[in-house]
């Protein structure tokens, strides 16, 4: 928060939304559509990030956050019919109340209580999601299929089944998410938030409603990881109940310690990483997560504020 | 903590910026090459590549590892004798961590930048359902060789078969005339809470009536259970079967509970080997298995009628009389379901020779001719039996063994035929788009 020129900022993240379009037409194949599934997915970090990053409140229970999205847009298409416009509407306003009525119930505890009853509350969702299988495909899950994966917006279709048409929506939706978080980060909103984290009971003291800022946060990630799991749906044409399992509340984390917590671009960097570091390692040995695992422990020891926080820290202090 | 040692300073490094800029010249050239040699060689002198899905970690890398290994064993076989349409076959594998979402990857990984002509080889249904999408979108030819009920429910698309091993559905309509002519016709289900139980409780009750029997009490078990006696009064009094269907690594505190819980005086016991496979069936606890039926794909232990093809595929995968690995006891195979494999890569060896396949661009004639296929024959190819294959429904349908634990071995006591197993087609995949 120490940014003096905005216009440096805002033209620092125009650079790499223009950067990830760019790579649409000079990736190969496979990495086109592995990007086109990372954009996706650090949309769910960045919105794990606004909790976790800039107000402290660390969730173990996220994934239910992004399958609510996902199970929001895809329950929509497979048993209603509705159109993608519609269902991507319809996961985000799932995730959203979702989030509130968690937020309502978790934020009367704090810091490991947190934490616990954000995961109790994850896995009753996960269980759900599998007791109600006649609906939801419990744990094999549902196929959307590519038919009902075309937008419609006047005579023109698109068909997001198409590589390149995919990665631009995914890539749409990721710069739309990463803009609207600059914005907040950078609003008075987003200064009350880091407030809290830094010390509640002074920001209390100062007049603000620590207790519905906090709420508001809650709404707001759960919201932009119910966009991402929404859009991994329809972009990728599976919903299952793995999305919902304790293993992608603990992703989110992950990718955004990885990347830099309370950074804007962190998210992103942090799902490259772990991504790729992934994908490479796995053809080389069946103990890749060993690699990970050593990856991760070596940033903790070397770069304990993640790659974008080392970097801000270290050299570009305006980041935000 | 700060960087103290220097670890991710490159400045002091010695290595120039000239020096660097060729090694990374060198590097890429060496990377390109292969892939440069190959695109020059004449294609249909080219090995025809198999990308293998395969559950190398995970919940389902015991079956991995055999998938693996029959798969390597089936290569070799068709290599030896020439390959497919004169080229050679070549396994390119990736694991997908038993992950839907990773294997989704994998299979764009293997049609974009392995560019395999197939991908093959997925057992756990939620990776088929969803690795199926990425298949239809790269319209790649996706073998899978899972035994769920997925493809034949014609719910994926036309891309993906299952033509060596038969589905779920058909496997548990084939055991109903048995169980209710020499088990018992009172049934009490125990299953898992979730898909794979779910099959066993909605196709058993309408296939046992048919046969003049009755599930009289279905007990679903949550999945994080680890103790199961509290589930055992639900059991009526009258039941004359238990059919269990129990998996993972509760079924040994299932079966010692179970046993527990009746001692000498229990109802019959029926169950689906996938709750066993590469599990010791004489494992402590499982003694009160000893004279229960157990339904097997293909038999893991050798029996006395086997044949000469059965006996030749055994010794070319490497198990031994018991079904374990030759030269490790301890290593249990799961033979009910890998024979698939085997049997799946003779299917493709079929339809492309059929389709007359040069390469990726004749996927679609791949897919057509694969459709077309109505019978394999028993034999070398088809060790475990004689199949039937719906091109519509893209699934295959063959005979199942009944086999009972006696003397700490299973003892097939019956097979069924294919008609057992047949039903009404739930759809048509060749409407389908190519």
């Amino acid at each position: 928060m120490r940014d003096a020129s905005p216009a440096r900022t805002y033209a620092l993240h125009i650079g790499v939304i223009a950067l990830l379009f760019a790579l649409n037409f000079i990736l190969p194949d496979y990495h086109q559509s592995l990007f086109a599934r990372i954009m996706a997915l650090a949309v769910f970090a960045m919105g794990y990030n606004l909790l976790f990053g800039y107000v402290g409140l660390l969730s173990l229970g996220h994934a239910m956050f992004f399958s609510a999205g996902l199970y929001g847009a895809g329950l929509t298409v497979y048993h209603l019919g509705w159109g993608v416009p519609e269902a991507f509407v319809a996961g985000i306003a799932c995730g959203a109340l979702l989030a509130l009525v968690i937020g309502l119930l978790a934020l009367r505890t704090s810091g490991v209580a947190f934490m616990i009853v954000t995961m109790m509350f994850a896995q009753v969702f996960y269980l759900l999601i599998l007791y109600f299988a006649a609906w939801t495909g419990g744990d094999q899950g549902l196929v959307i299929q590519q038919a009902s994966r075309v937008v419609s917006i006047g005579a023109a279709s698109f068909d997001l089944t198409d590589p390149t048409v995919r990665y631009v929506a995914a890539l749409a939706l990721f710069s739309v998410v990463l803009l609207i978080t600059l914005a907040v980060v950078r609003s008075r909103f987003g200064r009350v938030l880091v407030a809290i984290r830094e010390n509640e009971e002074r920001t209390r003291m100062l007049g603000y409603d620590t207790v519905a800022n906090k709420l508001a946060a809650v709404v707001a990630s759960g919201a932009i990881c119910a966009a991402s799991g929404a859009a991994y749906a329809l972009l990728f044409g599976y919903v299952g109940s793995n999305f919902a399992s304790i293993q992608y509340s603990i992703l989110p984390l992950l990718w955004v310690l990885l990347g830099g917590a309370a950074t804007t671009l962190g998210p992103l960097v942090g799902t490259l990483f772990m991504y790729y570091v992934t994908d490479i390692t796995s053809g080389f040995t069946s103990a890749y997560l060993l690699i990970v695992g050593v990856a991760l422990i070596l940033l903790v020891l070397f770069a304990p504020k993640g790659i974008m926080g080392s970097i801000r820290e270290r050299w570009l202090g305006w980041l935000p | 903590m700060a960087d103290k040692n220097g670890f991710f300073d490159l400045s002091k490094t010695t290595l120039s910026r000239r020096t660097a800029l060729k090694g990374i010249a060198a590097g890429a050239g060496l990377a390109l090459a292969p892939g440069f040699v190959r695109y020059s060689q004449a294609q249909s002198s080219a090995p025809i590549r198999i990308g293998f899905q395969s559950h190398r970690t995970g919940i389902g890398a015991a079956y991995g590892r055999w998938y693996e290994k029959t798969s390597a064993a089936a290569v070799k076989a068709i290599n030896d004798a020439g390959g497919i349409g004169g080229r050679k076959v070549e396994l390119v594998i990736e694991d997908d961590g038993t992950d839907p979402a990773r294997g989704a990857e994998v299979v764009n990984k293997f049609a974009k930048q392995h560019k395999t002509d197939i991908v093959f080889g997925t057992l756990f249904s939620h990776v088929v359902i969803g690795s199926a999408p990425a298949a239809g979108e790269n319209k790649i030819p996706y073998f899978v060789v899972s035994e769920g009920h997925h493809v034949a429910s014609t719910k994926l698309n036309r891309y993906v078969f299952q033509p060596g091993i038969t589905d779920v559905k058909s496997q548990i309509q084939s055991m109903a005339p048995w169980i209710a002519a020499n088990a018992g016709k009172k049934v009490t289900q125990i299953f898992p809470d979730f898909a794979f139980g779910y099959d066993h409780r909605d196709y058993l009750p309408p296939a046992l009536k048919a046969q003049g029997g009755e599930v009289i009490a279905q007990i679903a078990i949550p999945p994080t259970e680890s103790s199961f006696t509290k589930y055992f009064p639900q059991i009526p009094a009258e039941t004359e079967v238990i059919y269990h269907v129990m998996v993972g690594p509760a079924v040994l505190t299932f079966v010692k509970e179970l046993g527990e819980f009746y001692g000498s005086q229990r109802p019959q016991l029926f169950g689906f080997i996938d709750s066993l496979e590469a599990v010791d069936i004489n494992s402590p606890g499982l003694e009160f298995l000893d004279g229960s039926h157990f339904w097997e794909g293909s038999p893991r232990y050798a029996q006395p009628d086997d044949s000469a093809a059965q006996k030749a595929y055994r010794a070319a995968v490497g198990i031994d009389d018991n079904g374990a690995a030759v030269g490790d006891a301890k290593d249990v195979s799961t033979a009910a379901h890998m024979f698939g494999c085997w049997e799946t890569l003779y299917v493709v060896k079929k339809a492309m020779e059929d389709a007359g396949y040069k390469g990726p661009e004749d996927r679609a004639k791949l897919v057509e001719a694969t459709e077309a296929l109505k019978e394999f024959a028993e034999g070398p190819e088809h060790p475990q039996g004689p199949k039937t294959f719906n091109g519509k429904i893209h699934q295959c349908f063959g005979i199942q063994n009944i086999s009972k634990v006696e003397g700490g071995k299973l003892k097939v006591v019956h097979k069924t035929k294919i008609e057992d197993g047949l039903y009404e087609p739930e759809g048509d995949y060749t409407t389908q788009a190519l």
